[in-house]
């Protein structure tokens, strides 16, 4: 069941990404990547993480994305052209990339012994396990992020506005 | 005596005059530029006679430790000076005869520009010839040697404005240099072979191995002698001399007569030691100096600047003394330095006092009568002339007739040597009775102006005008006392000096040979049995041949005036080569000047410096650049590219982390 | 019951796609989406290990994440906005004026 579910999921996941990669409209990409996230959060939740699952679907899916469509709207973004801008791209880069690809998976298989099974609710973090945590051993982390959130806001009123 | 000499005043207090004098002397009033001056001379020959007074009490050699020089593990020297009966006679000789040149030159230069300059490196010309002989080791009077180079090179250009001065400035200091070249080579060899450069070290280590001779002694010594070449106008190296006479008259008689010139001479009495283990080196020092004297008297005979014959006279007269160094007779050739100090200087002066009068004319040919307007330049310079030309009782006779006597009796062609003395003798007063006579008897030949615009030389003073006759309107006469003062005093002391070195043949105890004889030895001894008849011969026969001179230039000035013409054009080959030096300066010029210059130019200067070292720099550029422009071709701008290396880098790093030094989990 | 190298598999797949994709796009907000991708990839793979050794600083890790991605991708936009003003084009291709 819980294999079930993963394959199901993690199916979605890459071919949410696939279709991220081999759509030419951005608002395509978009909403694959919308996908792509919803069904991590269902994987996280598999996992135990259900706070943080919660905290994918609102913050990733619901703000973030929902931030690049209405960027995509705005600028009204189209189709892409095809250009040709650079040779490293394909002929170092998907080398590149292949090659971390490569070496991870070659990790992961080589060490799969110890890395044993995850099995549904084997290990579940509640919300109050991980708000233990923030506000008492990382509060001033977390109050920081605050203000990085802060400073984010100003960044972006600033850089978006329109010049007089 | 006990307590210290304080040595090291006597070189210092020029040099704080040079200091005070050079800084400031600009800015000061011309009388406070002359006392400085003045007084910077007379405290060390104050010392220095104060010194002589009281030197029976002296131990000598007295070695003065002024502070550590050099100390390296395998060599040192130190600031050392010492005071022996050379250094002696040397410092008195220095210190007075710069005292009244000084003194002279207060009226000389009454009138230049560049008064307080020309006072503070006099000033620094005695520091430096003072510490030259006052030094202890080779290194401290090499640097004398050198600064007394650079002094000169200073003086000479004096009247910098003036092309002609500049060069023979540069023309003295680069020969110099070529003696210099020399000397060092002698002081590296010194330290590889002795580990020393200090005198009582070297001199007693060769003393020690009486077995050394040759070899590496005769190395050092002619480098050594190549030095002296130099510094003391030798041949092949005397070239700059006569162009040195551009400087002013004082110049000329302290630095080109006295003083500088003769640290040659020194330097080889200092030393000879080490000539006296080298018979080829001897030879050498014996057979240059002869060759100098008779050489250079036959330049002087047809020149027609004054100065210039005494120019050629004191390169001759320094061959005398090398001639006696290289037959070993050192005191001879310190005895006869001391005695043409004496009247070399007064020449000198006396000359200038002339050519001040005149107002700036050095040419013998538009002189003449002036014995009745300037009679006391007229008699100072008389008994000049006769001491140079060795008349008895005048001082030269005895010097000049030391250094022959001892060539005679010398072993190995010493009598070859003689000869060319004695015939250098007569050609000395040939010229100098020349000078004599064109000067200051006759009548005038001063109206004969077609002479004066044949571009006879001019003095030009230091802001460059020309002084014409015309501007000394007030008449010729004598010159005022401060200038005269100065050529009394070594007028007498040509006319007396000489009794300090009477040979026993005469009656005398020849008082400066045996006062030197601790530091320089005796000299070479007659054979055995010889009566004092063979030196008393000899010295008729320098008489004699001097009065010959007299005569002939009796004949050919005073009797039959058209005759000096007539000779010269029928001998004109022989008149022409002397006329123009042999075409010396020629011969260097076209020898070793232009190539050297041409090397310089396009091989050093266009290839090397332009070419290997310029281009070595413009290589890097270059390549730096070339880099820059295929690796500029990565900073396209374009992101995709740049993620693209970004990929590869990151999984090279990843590789390498994963399969390099970090531990991994190793699988069951 | 799944062994946890699936996960980890996974999001390799993802993160590899990722960087595939920033390489391929052209338009620059596609760009920004695939880093996106990446990050989240990122996240599966703390969790997972999270998961593993039952600790709950990878869940930690992975809330800052988030947090701090969402405060990147504010900034991003407006970024992107901005150079849109400028250079009227979303094509990164002609957006190179970093080139010498």
């Amino acid at each position: 069941m819980h294999l079930l579910l993963f394959l199901i999921f993690g199916g979605f996941c890459v071919a949410g990404a696939l279709n991220l990669l081999l759509q030419r409209h951005p608002i395509n990409s978009a909403l694959s990547l919308i996908v792509v996230m919803s069904s991590l959060a269902v994987l996280y939740l598999l996992l135990g993480a259900e706070f943080l699952a919660a905290a994918q679907v609102i913050v990733y899916s619901g703000a973030i994305m929902v931030l690049f469509t209405f960027v995509i709207m705005l600028l009204n973004a189209g189709r892409e052209e095809r250009t040709h801008g650079s040779w490293a791209a394909y002929l170092v880069g998907f080398p590149g990339a292949a090659a971390i690809l490569a070496l991870l998976v070659y990790i992961f298989l080589s060490n799969r012994g110890p890395l044993g099974n995850a099995s549904l609710g084997n290990y579940l973090v509640t919300t109050s396990d991980l708000s233990r945590v923030l506000f008492r051993d990382l509060l001033l982390p977390f109050e920081v992020t605050s203000v990085l959130l802060l400073v984010a806001i100003l960044g972006a009123v600033v850089l978006a506005r329109k010049e007089h | 005596m006990t307590g210290s000499l304080n040595l090291w005043l006597i070189p210092l207090v020029p040099f704080a005059g040079f200091l005070v004098n050079g800084l400031i002397g600009r800015k000061l009033p011309k009388l406070l530029v002359t006392a400085i001056a003045l007084i910077c001379t007379l405290i060390p020959f104050l010392l220095v006679a104060k010194i002589w007074l009281e030197f029976s009490s002296v131990t000598t050699p007295y070695i003065e430790h002024l502070g550590t020089w050099i100390w390296t593990g395998a060599f040192h020297a130190d600031f050392d000076l010492q005071l022996d009966q050379l250094t002696m006679v040397m410092l008195l000789v220095v210190t007075g005869v710069g005292f009244l040149i000084h003194i002279y030159s207060v009226g000389y230069m009454a009138h230049e520009e560049g008064y307080w300059r020309f006072f503070a490196y006099l000033n620094l010309f005695m520091f430096f010839m003072l510490t030259l002989v006052l030094s202890e080791n080779f290194l401290l009077m090499f640097v004398g040697w050198e600064g007394v180079g650079l002094a000169s090179y200073l003086l000479i250009g004096f009247y910098f404005l003036k092309d002609s001065a500049v060069r023979a400035g540069i023309k003295a200091f680069v020969v110099n240099r070529i003696g210099d070249f020399g000397f060092l080579i002698a002081l590296f060899l010194l330290i590889a072979h002795f580990g020393t450069l200090d005198y009582r070290e070297v001199f007693s280590q060769i003393a020690q191995h009486p077995e050394w001779q040759g070899g590496i002694l005769t190395a050092i010594a002619l480098f050594l002698v190549l030095g002296a070449t130099g510094k003391s106008a030798q041949i092949p190296l005397y070239v700059w001399l006569p162009d040195a006479m551009e400087g002013p008259t004082p110049v000329s008689a302290l630095i080109h007569a006295a003083t500088m010139v003769t640290a040659g001479v020194y330097m080889v009495s200092r030393t000879h030691i080490i000539f006296d283990r080298s018979p080829f080196a001897l030879s050498t020092v014996a057979i240059i100096g002869a060759a100098t004297c008779f050489f250079a008297a036959t330049m002087g005979l047809v020149q027609t600047d004054i100065k210039r014959v005494l120019a050629y006279s004191t390169v001759s007269q320094l061959g005398y003394m090398f001639l006696a160094c290289g037959v070993a007779a050192y005191s001879s050739a310190i005895f006869h330095l001391v005695t043409h100090a004496f009247f070399k200087a007064l020449l000198f002066l006396a000359a200038g006092a002339v050519i001040h009068s005149l107002g700036g004319q050095q040419d013998m040919r538009v002189m003449g009568g002036l014995r009745k307007k300037m009679p006391v330049t007229f008699w100072t310079m008389t008994a000049a002339v006769f001491a140079i030309c060795g008349f008895p009782p005048f001082a030269g006779f005895f010097s000049k007739d030391d250094i022959l006597y001892h060539a005679f009796i010398s072993p190995n062609g010493g009598k070859i040597l003689w000869f060319v003395g004695w015939v250098t003798a007569g050609l000395t007063s040939f010229y100098m009775f020349r000078l004599w006579y064109l000067t200051f008897l006759g009548e005038s030949r001063a109206d004969s102006h077609e002479l004066a615009e044949q571009g006879a030389p001019v003095h030009v003073r230091s802001d460059s005008k020309l002084v014409s006759e015309a501007e000394h309107a007030h008449g010729v006469h004598d010159s005022p006392w401060v200038m005269l003062g100065p050529l009394v005093i070594l007028a007498i002391l040509a006319t007396i000096g000489g009794f300090i070195g009477v040979p026993a043949a005469m009656g005398g105890h020849d008082e400066i040979g045996h006062f030197l004889e601790p530091v320089v030895g005796s000299g070479p001894r007659a054979p055995v049995g010889e009566s004092s008849g063979l030196e008393l011969a000899l010295s008729a026969s320098v008489v004699l041949i001097g009065l010959l001179g007299l005569l002939v230039v009796h004949i050919l000035y005073k009797v039959k005036p058209d005759l000096p013409h007539k000779l010269a054009t029928r001998l004109h080959g022989f008149y022409n080569l002397v006329v123009h030096k042999y075409w010396v300066d020629q011969i260097y010029g076209a020898l070793i000047v232009t190539p050297l210059l041409l090397i310089s130019r396009y091989l050093l200067k266009g290839l090397f410096d332009r070419g290997v070292i310029d281009g070595a720099g413009f290589a890097a550029g270059a390549t730096a650049q070339g880099f820059g422009a295929i690796v500029q071709r990565v900073q396209s701008g374009n992101i995709r590219s740049y993620a693209g290396w970004l990929a590869l880098g990151a999984a090279v790093l990843l590789i390498a982390s994963y399969f390099g030094y970090t531990a991994h989990f190793s699988p069951q | 019951m799944v062994p946890i190298v699936y996960y980890l598999i996974l999001s390799a797949i993802l993160f590899s796609i990722g960087v595939a994709a920033f390489l391929i796009k052209r338009n620059i907000i596609s760009v920004f989406m695939s880093i996106e991708l990446m990050l989240n990839a990122v996240n599966l793979t703390f969790i997972a290990f999270a998961n593993h050794w039952h600790q709950v600083s990878g869940q930690i890790f992975v809330f800052f994440v988030m947090v701090v991605a969402a405060a990147e991708a504010a900034v991003g936009l407006a970024i992107i906005i901005a150079i849109f003003r400028t250079r009227s084009t979303l094509n990164v291709d002609q957006i190179d004026l970093m080139k010498l």
